[in-house]
């Protein structure tokens, strides 16, 4: 189709900046290799993502657990065509892992060939910073 | 609770629309739904739009408004429904209330999207960031294709459904597409197209993807009181409607073979309508990737968990077969303008049950005139199912 006339709309840039002041531990825990999940002192519920209040009995009450890293992969995919902020990567494998303690985790899957990786493998969750600096977790192979 | 029926139904052709702007193509659908039910834009009491990207794929932070200056229709009550790729069922449901309630006689439903004003990657951006952007997004880029191959990957492993099965779909959406003159891609693939294109999100590829339309669809809702006023022909009224929903992180769905919000949302729509999904004489179900077909002939109740892909290899979802399903193409071939889809979905049901219009090898037999719209917005976060009977 031949191009339809247009006018360019005014260019903005948007960057946000996210307040994470409720859930610092998580994102310092990361710095020192640990992945943490939040626990409602009122019901016991575990949570992760962490969170600083609780929508099962709504109390505010939390503690941090660091959590075990023990995985089993119950699905995943391999992300080839990336979103413009993606670009720089190469295709990457995200998966959703259960961990023994019970709560889900959906993270980057990384050290497998792809033809490896099975609903099913068990994997290590480890917390991770990366060249750019950014604090993040991945799911990697059991050492 | 009052009856209410669609008296008027109208579309905007799909595709890549860089010829309009939003207004535009939505005066393009709302016309012909006027001229359709035999009303003027004055009529109309409420409305209720559907867009999704106001502000981030096209220019407008307000497309209602505008929507609503540029059909005639300012005066009236005004609000845009967001529920994602659901924000038109929203629209449809929202409408609905007005007139169910008693307040408004007449209400409108206008979906309209236009998604092609920028480029691919930003658009993969956008919608990856349709789900949580903190925790699934910010660090871990998962696009909307891969929130839907985390379902494929799932529900392969514990049913043995194939990639050939998932390729079934998109061949037979292809096909009713190609004699659906408002869709966006009308040429007929095959399963080698499908297996062959290039993957998207594994074990997702290219085919098993809908496109990214720009589109538009407009319904006009009225009381029973009004149905006789204007001594409308064939009314289809609103028999059921089921909503619900789904956790906003992905790690918190019970699992990854079908979604809650689809079972949830689809059993309350049968009770209020008092119907089981045997007695569908045709659906449209959203299809916005292969696998979401499949689990929603499973979660929708048109077999049995496990046996979605048994019921696509058996060609039971064709014309001829036990339920015609996506018979205008679905969001894989016809489009996906996400805050339309929902209002196109009722325009197609209309049509069929009206048996009027719509191109002869793509009319469902009607038995019961019954109909089904299962309507998904993000990956299982919204969900809303109508059930229409002539
Ligand atoms: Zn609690």
């Amino acid at each position: 189709m031949a191009a339809m006339p247009s006018l360019k709309s005014r260019e903005i840039k948007i960057v946000q900046d996210i307040p994470i002041s409720k859930t610092l531990p998580f994102w310092e825990g990361l710095k020192q290799g640990k992945v943490l999940a939040t626990k409602c002192k009122k019901c016991g519920k575990l949570y992760f993502p962490p969170v600083a209040d609780c929508s099962q009995c709504l109390a505010s009450d939390m503690e941090w657990v660091e959590l075990s890293g023990e995985a089993t992969i119950e699905t995943f995919t391999h992300v080839v065509v990336r979103p413009t902020t993606f670009q720089h990567e190469k295709p990457y494998t995200v998966a959703i892992g259960r961990l023994k303690e019970g709560v889900r985790v959906l993270a980057w899957l990384t050290g497998f060939k792809l033809s490896e990786v099975k609903v099913g493998m068990k994997a290590k969750l480890v917390a991770k910073i990366t060249p750019e600096g950014n604090l993040t977790y991945e799911f990697t192979r059991l050492e | 609770m009052r009856k209410v029926a669609v008296i008027g139904v109208g579309s905007s052709k799909f595709g890549v629309r860089n010829d309009v702007n939003v207004a535009e193509l939505a005066f393009e659908a709302f016309k012909p739904s006027v001229e359709d039910a035999g009303i003027s834009p004055k009529d109309i009491e409420f409305v209720a739009v559907g867009s999704t990207g106001a502000g981030a794929w096209y220019e407008e932070l307000l497309p209602a408004v505008v929507s609503a200056e540029y059909c005639g229709l300012t005066g009236a009550g005004l609000v845009r429904c967001e529920a994602a790729c659901a924000s038109g069922s929203a629209a449809f449901t929202t409408a609905y209330w007005a007139v169910a309630s008693g307040q408004a006689e007449i209400a409108l439903a206008l979906g309209v999207e236009k998604m092609r004003e920028i480029d691919t990657p930003t658009m993969m951006e956008w919608i990856g960031r349709a789900g949580y952007y903190l925790w699934e997004f910010h660090n871990f880029g998962v696009t909307f294709p891969a929130y839907y191959a985390l379902y494929a990957t799932a529900h392969m492993a514990k049913f043995g459904t194939t990639e050939e099965d998932l390729a079934l779909v998109a061949v037979k959406n292809h096909k009713y597409a190609s004699m659906n003159p408002i869709a966006h891609l009308q040429n007929r693939i095959t399963v080698d197209d499908v297996l062959s294109s290039m993957v998207i999100a594994a074990p997702l590829k290219l085919f098993d993807c809908c496109p990214v339309t720009d589109g538009a669809a407009s319904l006009i809702l009225a009381s029973e009181e009004k149905v006789k006023e204007l001594k409308i022909d064939t009314p289809v009224w609103v028999a059921g409607i089921g909503y619900a929903s789904g956790t906003a992180n992905l790690s918190k769905r019970l699992d990854y073979v079908g979604l809650e919000a689809t079972v949830s949302a689809s059993q309350m729509a049968y009770k209020m309508a008092k119907i089981s999904p045997d007695q569908l004489d045709v659906a449209v179900v959203h299809d916005c990737f292969t696998i979401a077909e499949i689990m929603a002939y499973e979660d929708l109740g048109f077999c049995k968990k496990g046996e979605g892909a048994k019921l696509i290899r058996e060609g039971q979802t064709e014309i001829g077969g036990k339920i015609p399903v996506n018979v205008d193409g679905g969001l894989k071939a016809k489009g996906h303008p996400i805050g339309a889809t929902g209002c196109s979905m009722i325009y197609e049901l209309t049509k069929q049950l009206r048996e009027e219009a719509v191109e002869k090898g793509r009319q469902a037999p009607m038995k019961n005139y019954i109909a089904l719209a299962h309507n998904v917005g993000g990956t299982g976060h919204y969900c809303y199912v109508t059930i229409l009977r002539r």
